[in-house]
């Protein structure tokens, strides 16, 4: 019988037992901070149909990682390569292992398998196997290989700046990179002195003089064995917690667990679950435009996951949800960010002023809410009151005289409960109104009517209910000569994913061109209520960024969908800068 | 026969500069630089949507502030809705919004 045991495996097995033992209690003891109803999910889903959708998205995006080869096909390679190559590594040299005939195949055979097995022959299609191997062990490397580019010069793998890692993160990745040079190196040896290499390795090994081979067989063998093992226990406490934290994260994700207003359990599982591949460094305005590098969410994540985290960080922030549309995780970044922010004090409010207002009869018409912010673009309203007149609707101009906040500016900085008191006021007048929907014209007060107000009548933005009005040709357009780029704003694009209307509706009206980067990749433009951190002169620049963007195709007009972009466009030029009701307004054919 | 014209004439105050405290107004200043800009023109309370339903001002908060008048300012910064429509018009570009939450902040550390 064959020996199958040397001391050098044990760095190897310690590392795994303690591997699998921090991550489960790691993992048990998040599961135990969900809160009632993220458990009450679990339990009805847990054992659906929905593990198929689940376990499909673990392929993809554990394994093959789709998401990342969409942005950048050499950056998803890599992170390929190293991930699926290692997993068909494993999966192929545990088959191989056993289906030798040996009487016990102990765990550490597939790892260290030819330096235990010298023969070929074995059983049938065995040196399939062994060719297997060597081109695994080749896709891996080539993974590495990439990697270590990267690291020297990123831009050739097109990041123009990736994370900055923490020393031990450091340790952990050099611990990785080292496991697969020793293997190649070690199976290289094994070749020269057993002659049961593979195309790969008996080449390489036949290379060394026989001497060397034999004085440094085990030494090699060891070094690999520690290397693995170092970086099994490195993993639970580095970014590499995010390989198997991601999975499980699908997992509760296809069941429908999602971020609440406070941190939960299912919080730590995103916080480990990020891998700081730094895609979103770059897709942060902040990073681009400002230099500002603390703030991105691979850094923010990595300060609460390792509880450092600070309100300088949690605050500076314009919550446009570029990154968040960028992040190949999808770890839901805007919500993390607004827990943090939730935990601020609340400060007392006195809203009492609002409460003799007298509400409005309003059966049978619409309700159109401009906002705080179109009341200072009075453009765009007066364009909605025409429209309404044109055809022929019987409205109520909500806060024509004076506006009550929408709630959204103020729940964004975390005061909830300030923001619950002018909901309340809100969906008093408005169920009080009886009005059949509600239109706003402003994406911020759109978003918080849709997803905070509990209202049972339809809230449309003011492009759905122009587009609807097109559809059923109350309303008809002219199409006029005009290049006009439209930009998507943050809340209304990310944030409510109504990107196809305002399209459709520019289509009719005049020549649609497209911006550099649009849609989820659209631009901020600057002037916004979500961080209070950068002054004007940063904003500004933000905004000259999003412009430069939009003057992509050299259009005539730049179109949007919100008082505050057209307003932070309005100040930089004097170039036309209209809301789409504007232009429908002058371009509707009068009956 | 006394004719009610909106406005009236205004007690004379005498504000001593050298017995207030300025270390509120220092501390704020050093959160949001932007605030020493202000030219008082009142854009500000003339746009604020809580001021259409009420009595709030929010220059002649600032004024205060910046005069370290304190009393009743908190009370009176509860109006506040945050929405930012104030930092929008600022034609000195002043970062009104952070301001008054930082204000709020500051007084109630008070």
């Amino acid at each position: 019988m064959q020996n199958l045991f040397h001391p050098f495996v044990l760095p190897f097995v310690l590392g795994t037992i303690i591997l699998f033992a921090i991550c489960i209690w790691k993992f048990i003891r998040w599961f135990r901070h969900f809160d009632r109803l993220q458990r009450a999910i679990l339990r009805k889903n847990i054992f659906s149909w929905k593990i198929i959708p689940a376990l499909w998205e673990a392929f993809r995006e554990g394994l093959l990682h789709i998401r990342i080869s969409r942005q950048n096909l050499i950056l998803g390679y890599m992170h390929r390569s190293i991930a699926f190559g290692w997993f068909l590594l494993i999966v192929v040299g545990f088959f191989e292992a056993h289906l030798t005939p040996l009487n016990s195949h102990p765990v550490w055979l597939a790892i260290f398998y030819r330096f235990f097995i010298h023969e070929h022959h074995l059983f049938a299609s065995s040196e399939v196997f062994t060719f297997i191997m060597d081109l695994l062990l080749l896709y891996v490397l080539s993974g590495i290989f990439i990697a270590f580019c990267k690291k020297i010069y990123s831009k050739a793998v097109g990041m123009k700046k990736t994370t900055k890692h923490v020393l031990f993160d450091h340790f952990a990745k050099v611990s990785l990179w080292a496991i697969f040079p020793l293997r190649l190196l070690s199976e290289s040896l094994a070749a020269n002195v057993y002659q049961n290499g593979g195309f790969l390795t008996q080449s390489i090994g036949n290379f060394f003089s026989p001497w060397f081979a034999e004085t440094f067989l085990t030494t090699s063998w060891t070094m690999y064995s520690i290397a693995l093992g170092t970086f099994f226990v490195a993993l639970p406490f580095s970014r590499y917690m995010h390989i198997f934290t991601e999975i499980i994260l699908i997992y509760f994700r296809q069941m429908g667990v999602h971020e609440h207003l406070e941190r939960t359990g299912y919080t730590m599982y995103e916080l480990n679950a990020c891998s700081r591949c730094g895609i979103c460094i770059d897709n942060c305005p902040l990073n681009k435009d400002l230099n500002i590098t603390n703030v991105q969410p691979v850094y923010f994540l990595r300060d609460l996951r390792y509880k450092r985290g600070t309100d300088a960080v949690a605050d500076n922030c314009l919550l446009c949800g570029r990154c968040d549309a960028a992040c190949p995780v999808n770890i839901d970044l805007l919500a993390i960010r607004q827990q943090e922010r939730n935990k601020r004090e609340q400060d007392h409010c006195d809203y009492s002023y609002l409460n003799n207002i007298q509400p409005f009869n309003a059966i049978g018409r619409v309700g159109f809410f401009g906002g705080c912010m179109s009341h200072l673009t009075p453009g765009i309203t007066e364009s909605m009151k025409a429209i309404f007149e044109e055809v022929e609707q019987k409205y109520w101009f909500l806060d024509e005289e004076r506006t009550i906040c929408c709630g959204r500016p103020l729940m964004q900085q975390g005061y909830l409960e300030q923001a619950a008191e002018l909901r309340r006021k809100n969906s008093e007048l408005i169920k009080k109104s009886k009005i059949s929907v509600l239109i706003t014209s402003c994406p911020i007060c759109y978003q918080s009517f849709k997803n905070e107000y509990k209202l049972s009548i339809p809230i449309m933005h003011h492009t759905e209910y122009i587009m609807k009005l097109l559809e059923t040709g109350k309303l008809k357009l002219r199409k006029d000569d005009l290049r006009t780029v439209y930009h998507d704003p943050c809340e209304l694009g990310r944030g409510c994913g109504i990107y196809k209307e305002p399209r459709q509706i520019l289509k009719k009206a005049t020549h649609l061109v497209k911006a550099k980067h649009e849609k989820e990749e659209s631009i901020c433009c600057g002037i916004n209520l979500g961080d209070t951190l950068i002054d004007i002169r940063q904003q500004t620049q933000i905004r000259d960024a999003a412009m430069n963007n939009l003057m992509y195709k050299n259009p005539d007009q730049i179109c949007t969908a919100c008082p505050m972009c057209k307003r932070a466009f309005n100040h930089a030029t004097d170039f036309p800068v209209k809301d789409i009701a504007e232009i429908v307004r002058e371009n509707m054919i009068k009956k | 026969m006394a004719v009610n014209f909106g406005y009236s004439i205004s007690t004379t105050r005498v504000i001593n500069f050298d017995n207030c405290d300025f270390n509120l107004l220092h501390q704020l200043e050093e959160i949001v630089p932007s605030y020493k800009r202000c030219l008082n023109c009142g854009a500000c309370t003339a746009t604020c949507s809580a001021q259409q339903f009420t009595k709030f001002n929010i220059r002649k908060i600032k004024s205060l502030f910046t005069s370290a008048q304190y009393d009743k300012l908190a009370k009176e910064l509860d109006k506040c809705m945050l929405c930012g429509k104030c930092t929008l018009v600022c034609p000195r570009g002043i970062n009104l919004r952070p301001a008054i939450m930082n204000m709020r902040k500051i007084l109630s550390n008070k």
